[in-house]
């Protein structure tokens, strides 16, 4: 859409992508433990983080470039109902500040890795294992594309890989050159690489925000007007469906839907294996609780930053533009308005904090295929540095496996798939959460619920249709038996909470074999420095 | 360090001699709670009026819970951390000393 490229912007994108890039090889040095062959050491990063470190590391990993990009666009085009983003990061950390810490003890205890050796640990189970793992690769898989959709959002505002006439492949060249050079370092120094290049994504992220809602309603007449042309928009009615194109307020029926989306997301965010890797990396249990008090610094430059859609309105960006790609407002919005020395850094964090979510991601996967399904199937007596060799193999193939659903399926495939992937992943909330707190579950209970929601879920997604798609245009449907409109997600989760209780009623009233328990109730409250820890099998950390 | 309200066991006592309901603990899950139940109930915030400085009611009454959420969880971290001393200290008290 834009002509000619934008060089100033260019350069200085190119230089901090070249700064990220070395710091992410030199990475592998930074606090180096005596067994770097563990696979604690590549994908945890020694389970050596302190409380800033682990800071930007979740703050990194949580709040990606995808997200920077679409959820102003939603407000763009919908207003409202686009901002449930902020409650659910508010709702998000005071609820998993009552289980991650209790996950993160029983894990350092047990030296689980993911989600699912917990799981492995707390049921004896498995299926149940591999349920909850697959499902975290499928989640994974295409929210790491999104992340490179995010950075082609970029690069097409910059005006860098051609335009529509230009092959494909000349096309796609930028990419692949920035998807190359990410495999490389996470391949050599794992975990390290994104923890330390957090540092430079969310100090550029935060000074461009500063910078955006102070500068641009400056230049747009400030908030007032802002509003009144989001009002003005969202006010005209749609020939596709006969309603107002957005709100600037939920309206009476939208509330159900507003909230459960906030509640089913918050709940879902720290199921997904790359929050977890996070939060399993770090050194302690009050680390893990510090940080649930100091996230929401990152929540309210969401906030805030949701704000920019409206100010893309106000701006004019793609007014009168037929089928405007609303994934480019943003972009579009910083290169119209700020100097093109400033566009650069901008793009530059939004480009950097792709990066940060997809190496963490695809870590978090390879961690997952590593653990439960080759050590747990294919080379049970696998050495650990086999298992570092084949997590990092994994971690490559998961890139490839992303770069795929950019250039192969339709954008909008991705975006849906991502939606359906959040749905997929709170479906192992039962075993997990449930797991933490209480063993009365039964395991082929818990199996059978996930597999209820997650059929329920995906069918009830594939009926969704928008005007854009046909399947999977959204993420929210009638409620049965509630008659409101609400997330599929969470319909799904309690539909996979209701079978899980039923079934372990009915199981444990036929004595059905119950699995082993490896772990004790002490190790859910242990702490770094305890006894338990010192027998723990797994070598403590370098510190 | 034990506090006030939460008695140190005797020796001898087993380890966890505190009840699991302590005063820390539901104040801390209050804590929690306030925040999540004042984002859940969105029929009290889709307002347009009052505004602030150009910005509707809806938008700038969630802005503010985000730092107002950190508070209440600070304050849960700050509740638990006492009641965590408390049974570590009970633990050890009664351990074979």
């Amino acid at each position: 859409m834009n002509h000619g490229v934008n060089v100033t912007a260019l350069t200085i994108f190119l230089l901090f992508f070249a700064l990220v890039t070395a710091m992410g090889f030199l990475a592998s040095r930074w606090r180096r433990a005596d067994n770097a062959q563990h696979l604690d050491e590549w994908g945890l990063g020694g389970r050596s983080f302190g409380t800033w470190v682990t800071w930007f590391l979740l703050g990194g990993d949580l709040y990606t470039a995808y997200t920077f990009v679409a959820v102003p666009a939603l407000i763009y085009g919908v207003g409202a109902a686009g901002f449930f983003a902020v409650p659910y990061t508010i709702i998000a950390y005071p609820l998993v500040f009552l289980f991650l810490p209790r996950l993160w003890s029983v894990s350092r205890v047990h030296g689980y890795v993911t989600p699912a050796d917990f799981v492995r640990g707390r049921y004896g189970s498995k299926g149940l294992s591999l349920a909850v793992a697959l499902t975290g690769i499928l989640a994974t898989m295409p929210y790491i594309a999104l992340q490179l959709v995010g950075i082609q959002a970029v690069l097409d505002v910059l005006g860098v890989g051609g335009g529509a006439n230009s092959n494909w492949f000349v096309k796609d060249l930028p990419l692949f050159l920035a998807f190359a050079v990410l495999a490389a370092y996470t391949y050599s120094s794992g975990l390290r690489a994104p923890a330390l290049i957090a540092f430079v994504k969310d100090t550029l992220v935060y000074i461009v925000i500063i910078v955006a809602v102070i500068y641009i309603p400056m230049r747009l007449g400030g908030y007032g007007h802002i509003f009144d042309s989001a009002a003005q928009k969202f006010s005209t009615v749609s020939p596709a469906t006969g309603k107002p194109v957005g709100s600037l307020v939920t309206g009476e029926s939208a509330q159900w839907t507003y909230a459960t989306l906030a509640l089913g997301s918050a709940m879902a965010l720290f199921m997904y294996p790359h929050s977890v890797t996070g939060v399993l990396a770090s050194k302690s249990r009050n680390t893990v609780r510090r940080n649930m008090a100091i996230m929401p610094a990152y929540s309210l430059m969401l906030g805030l930053l949701a704000l920019l859609g409206f100010m893309a309105i106000a701006a004019g960006v793609g007014k009168g533009v037929k089928g405007y790609n609303a994934q480019l407002a943003v972009p579009q919005l910083f290169a119209d308005m700020f100097p093109d020395w400033f566009t650069g850094i901008a793009f530059a964090a939004i480009g950097i904090g792709a990066l940060v979510p997809a190496a963490i991601m695809s870590i978090a996967a390879a961690n997952l295929f590593t653990r439960n399904v080759y050590k747990e199937f294919l080379k049970p007596d696998a050495t650990a540095a086999q298992e570092t060799q084949v997590a990092k193999i994994a971690s490559l193939l998961v890139k490839v496996g992303a770069l795929a659903f950019v250039l192969l399926m339709d954008k909008q495939f991705a975006i849906n798939l991502q939606l359906l992937g959040g749905l997929w992943i709170l479906q192992t909330f039962v075993s997990i959460v449930g797991g933490l707190f209480t063993r009365w579950f039964h395991r082929w209970a818990l199996l059978a619920g996930w597999a209820v929601g997650m059929v329920y879920g995906t069918w009830k997604a594939y009926g969704v249709s928008s005007p854009a798609t046909k399947h999977f245009g959204g993420s929210s449907a009638v409620i049965p038996g509630v008659g409101e409109i609400g997330y599929i997600g969470f319909t799904a989760f309690v539909l996979n909470l209701l079978v899980s209780v039923v079934l372990t009623l009915l199981l444990r009233a036929f004595n059905a074999p119950d699995g082993v328990d490896q772990t004790s109730r002490a190790d859910y409250s242990a702490e770094a420095g305890d006894k338990a820890l010192k027998d723990a099998p797994v070598p403590v950390a370098a510190h | 360090m034990s506090s006030s309200e939460v008695p140190k066991p005797d020796t001898g006592a087993p380890p966890g001699a505190i009840p699991a309901v302590t005063p820390e603990r539901v104040l801390a899950g209050i804590c929690l709670l306030v925040p999540i139940v004042a984002m859940l109930w969105v029929s009290s915030y889709t307002k347009v009026t009052p505004g602030i400085g150009g910005m509707p009611f809806f938008y700038w009454y969630q802005l503010l819970w985000v730092p107002a959420s950190a508070v209440f969880t600070v304050g849960a971290y700050l509740l638990l951390q006492r009641d965590e001393k408390a049974r570590r200290a009970a633990a050890e008290g009664g351990g074979p000393a």
